[in-house]
């Protein structure tokens, strides 16, 4: 079976339109993330308590809200998990950046009590209670920065070695693209941004690049080959040689991450839906932005050289 | 032509038996994070502060004694602060006196003359080392108190390369209340004359001394949990401190009240005989990181080398007492920044998800090659299954922790390996339509596609690294399976994936079709 009989498909004719359409997704992002002050970080990196309970029967969230107003928590975000009305995660309103991890406990604490005193809530099961001090929180983030900054020079240097650096330069934007539309999306579907999802994105940089790599190879053969077409038809022949891998591996890769979004759990649910996004995103970047991007330095610099 | 698969057959076997013994059983072989098997994760960090301000008082008590020793005066000897003393009133004409004996006693300090005063600083590198011993006293504490409690398979140990955090993994602890109290309390027990008191508030107490806190005394404060409250003036000094305690154990008092028994190093009994002998008629506390617990009269000279503690105890935290009692005081104090409790039964939930998830990508992974490329499919199938087995072995050998994003990482391996499967039959089947028979075809659609998946599983390789060097626990977990994954795709897609196809061609004389 094959999917495309010698595809000659005109991907950098509507390369004008792909920017259009990825300045559009980040612009929005920006705004969403303007408009929410800043990203959404979980207990992770902003701190606080998270606790995971499991009723033994199915309980409104309206009436463990209630418990909570009670003690003045009414302000806790309050999350269901699954459909049976049993499982919630509630996470308490984050303090001030001084406040130390003691404090975050105390009021941890004080939501079971609450939730405890109220007996016709019923039996419940702690199933999780994580506390992340301020002191921790900052740092993570700080390290989660540089981890991904690091790994983007490494792979600019890597590039820049096996390949050009216009083709290294071609592919960091394209990464940098691929974690911006990412985290455009996170905070539009207002999800929380956890160590988990940092590493999605940071696996989805390492596998964007792997697209982007299998096309410029295919670039650097094909430009030994034949010296008489223009560099555009070079890439877009390069582009329509790969199609049918380029969709395959992304098919299966987003297989196994379908797979991890339905079947993984509530647990490792952002990790999934950031890499699908990002599997996505990176598809189509690799495509859309890393060949424009070398065809656009080509045409700026070699022709100069004429 | 023919390639030779004789030697290629036997390390394949060869690395997949060594895969299945050391991964087999899996369930005693291959480590489980806490988010999978539940327990508890702190994060701690080691007050060092307090190694230096506990030596500077201890720098400061000596000091005092050598100046009096060497008849050299002075008005006032004070802590300015941590690392750092000042004595004011000094003559001039004893100034050299002082340089020899700071010189010759004190080269752990850089100090200063200016006119009468001099000051004192810590040397950097002694309070460097002083912190660095804090930590690692602090994580040797823990360790015992661990221990003795009977936590299976801790984890204790220093984050990062010398910073003052401790990591401590407890998996399978049920109440993490309990412990997470005994690691924290400092267990610092001192045994202290009472010199006035127990006082309703501090000003009570120091009306006969004008209301100035009286050399070497201090006051501490009654533990409002074990006594009515109250503030006592005691001596500095101690009569006895835990350095000196053999031993501790819960026991009852004459009410049957639960209560601590301690017993003395003879260096210990004999002070404490002589102060009590010396004391009769006045109360000796005893204090328990900075909290007076009890402090009974002294009715006679104690020869015992045996006392207890009293108060109002439940028998667990008589029993949690003595256990930090036993297992020594910490240098310093501690603070959490990070605890995570994870319930058995989540981590059991999630281990069931991750496995559904992995298995039926596999299976939707392996129908779709099979669909896609038909009998060359079945290759990359055989690769696939060879490379979840390395996997195994590979976090069996490494003791890596799999963790549920460990899982997730295992489940993109999935995924992402078969690309190398992929990119290969890609080259085949373009040189099979250029008209190039089967087994050039298959030569060089391995070839060509070998730098290609060099390159893109660097990439990806270098983005785990970094993960790892970054990540904490659960992330790292995911760095590791990554790694080992794709590494081990690059074995199998390759290496074995071109195997099968030798094999399976060796047998036909003359191959005119390949099913891709």
């Amino acid at each position: 079976m094959r999917l495309f009989k010698e595809p000659k498909i005109q991907f950098l004719k509507y390369k004008y339109f792909a920017f259009l359409l990825s300045g559009f997704i980040i612009t929005s992002g920006i705004v969403s993330i303007v408009q929410k002050k800043g990203l959404n970080f979980g207990v992770d990196f902003a701190g606080g308590t998270l606790i995971r309970i499991k009723f033994e029967q199915p309980t409104p969230i309206d009436k463990i809200r209630g418990a909570l107003k009670n003690v003045g928590l009414g302000q806790s975000r309050i999350q269901e998990v699954g459909h049976e009305k049993k499982e919630y995660l509630i996470r308490t309103i984050t303090l001030k950046e001084k406040e130390e991890l003691e404090a975050h406990e105390i009021m941890g604490r004080k939501i079971v009590d609450a939730l405890k005193k109220h007996e016709e809530l019923g039996r419940f099961e702690i199933l999780s209670k994580e506390t992340v001090g301020p002191a921790v929180g900052h740092d993570l983030r700080k390290k989660a920065t540089q981890a991904t900054i690091w790994a983007l020079i490494g792979m600019l240097i890597y590039i820049a070695l096996r390949f050009q650096i216009s083709y290294g330069i071609a592919a960091i934007l394209t990464l940098t693209h691929d974690v911006l539309i990412t985290t455009s999306i996170l905070s539009l579907t207002n999800r929380e941004i956890n160590l988990p999802v940092i590493a999605a994105i940071l696996t989805i940089v390492g596998y964007s690049l792997n697209d982007t790599i299998v096309i410029f190879d295919r670039v650097r053969d094909n430009l030994k080959i034949s010296r008489k077409r223009s560099f555009e038809e070079i890439l877009n022949d390069s582009i329509n040689q790969t199609l049918s891998r380029t969709i395959v591996t992304s098919f299966t890769t987003l297989l196994t991450v379908l797979a991890l979004y339905f079947l993984g759990g509530e647990v490792i649910n952002d990790f999934a839906f950031t890499m699908m996004v990002g599997v996505i995103s990176g598809t189509y970047s690799t495509i859309y932005q890393s060949c424009p991007v070398v065809l656009a330095w080509h045409n700026i610099f070699k022709k100069r050289k004429k | 032509m023919r390639r030779k698969t004789g030697w290629r057959l036997g390390l394949t076997l060869f690395i997949l038996g060594l895969s299945i013994f050391l991964a087999y059983p899996p369930r005693e072989k291959i480590k489980l994070g806490l988010d999978l098997k539940g327990g508890i994760h702190l994060v701690l960090k080691v007050i060092t502060d307090d190694a230096i301000n506990i030596e500077t008082d201890q720098e400061i008590a000596r000091l005092q004694e050598e100046l009096k020793k060497k008849e050299i005066e002075f008005t006032s000897i004070k802590k300015e602060k941590i690392g750092k003393i000042l004595i004011e009133g000094i003559k001039s004409e004893q100034e050299g006196k002082i340089r020899d004996l700071l010189d010759d006693l004190f080269g752990e300090w850089n100090f200063s003359i200016r006119g009468d005063k001099v000051s004192l600083t810590m040397k950097a590198s002694v309070a460097s080392y002083l912190r660095d011993q804090a930590v690692k006293q602090a994580i040797e504490t823990i360790r015992n108190r661990v221990d003795q409690f009977g936590v299976a398979e801790p984890v204790i140990q220093r984050q990062g390369m010398g910073g003052d955090r401790i990591l401590v993994q407890l998996p399978g602890v049920e109440d993490p209340e309990r412990v997470k109290n005994i690691i924290k309390t400092t267990a610092l027990l001192e045994l202290k004359l009472v010199e006035a008191g127990p006082a309703p508030d501090k000003e009570t107490l120091l009306k006969d001394y004008g209301g100035k806190v009286p050399d070497q005394m201090e006051i501490v404060k009654g533990d409002p949990k074990r006594t009515p409250g109250g503030y006592y003036l005691v001596h500095k000094v101690a009569v006895i401190t835990g350095k000196d305690l053999k031993n501790a154990r819960r026991s009852v008092d004459e009410w049957n009240n639960p209560d601590v028994v301690f017993t003395m190093t003879s260096s210990g009994a004999k002070r404490f005989e002589k102060a009590t002998s010396e004391n009769i008629g006045r109360l000796l506390a005893i204090v328990l990181d900075g909290k007076v617990q009890s402090a009974p009269v002294i009715r006679e000279r104690i020869a015992s080398d045996s006392a207890s503690i009293q108060g109002n105890f439940t028998v667990e935290q008589a029993e949690d007492l003595a256990l930090v009692l036993r297992a020594g005081a910490l240098p310093a104090s501690i603070k959490y920044l990070e605890e995570r409790t994870i319930g058995p039964s989540l981590g059991a939930d999630s281990i069931r998800k991750g496995l559904t998830a992995t298995i039926i990508a596999l299976i939707l992974v392996m129908f779709f090659m099979v669909f896609y490329y038909k009998l060359s499919g079945i290759n990359s199938v055989v690769a696939l299954i060879l490379n979840m087995i390395i996997l195994a072995g590979a976090l069996a050998y490494f003791k890596a922790t799999l963790t549920l994003p460990g899982i997730a990482g295992i489940i993109l391996t999935i995924g992402m390996s078969v690309d190398a499967n992929v990119l290969v039959f890609e080259r085949i089947r373009e040189d099979l339509r250029l008209g190039k028979t089967v087994r050039a075809a298959i030569a060089s659609g391995f070839s060509k596609a070998f730098r290609t998946i060099l390159d893109a599983n660097v990439t990806t390789i270098i983005a785990a690294i970094f993960l790892f060097q970054f990540g904490t626990g659960p992330v790292k977990g995911f760095a590791v399976t990554l790694i080992i994954g794709i590494s081990a795709s690059m074995f199998t897609a390759v290496f074995v994936s071109r195997l099968i196809f030798d094999i399976v061609l060796a047998k036909r004389r003359k191959v005119e079709k390949l099913s891709i």
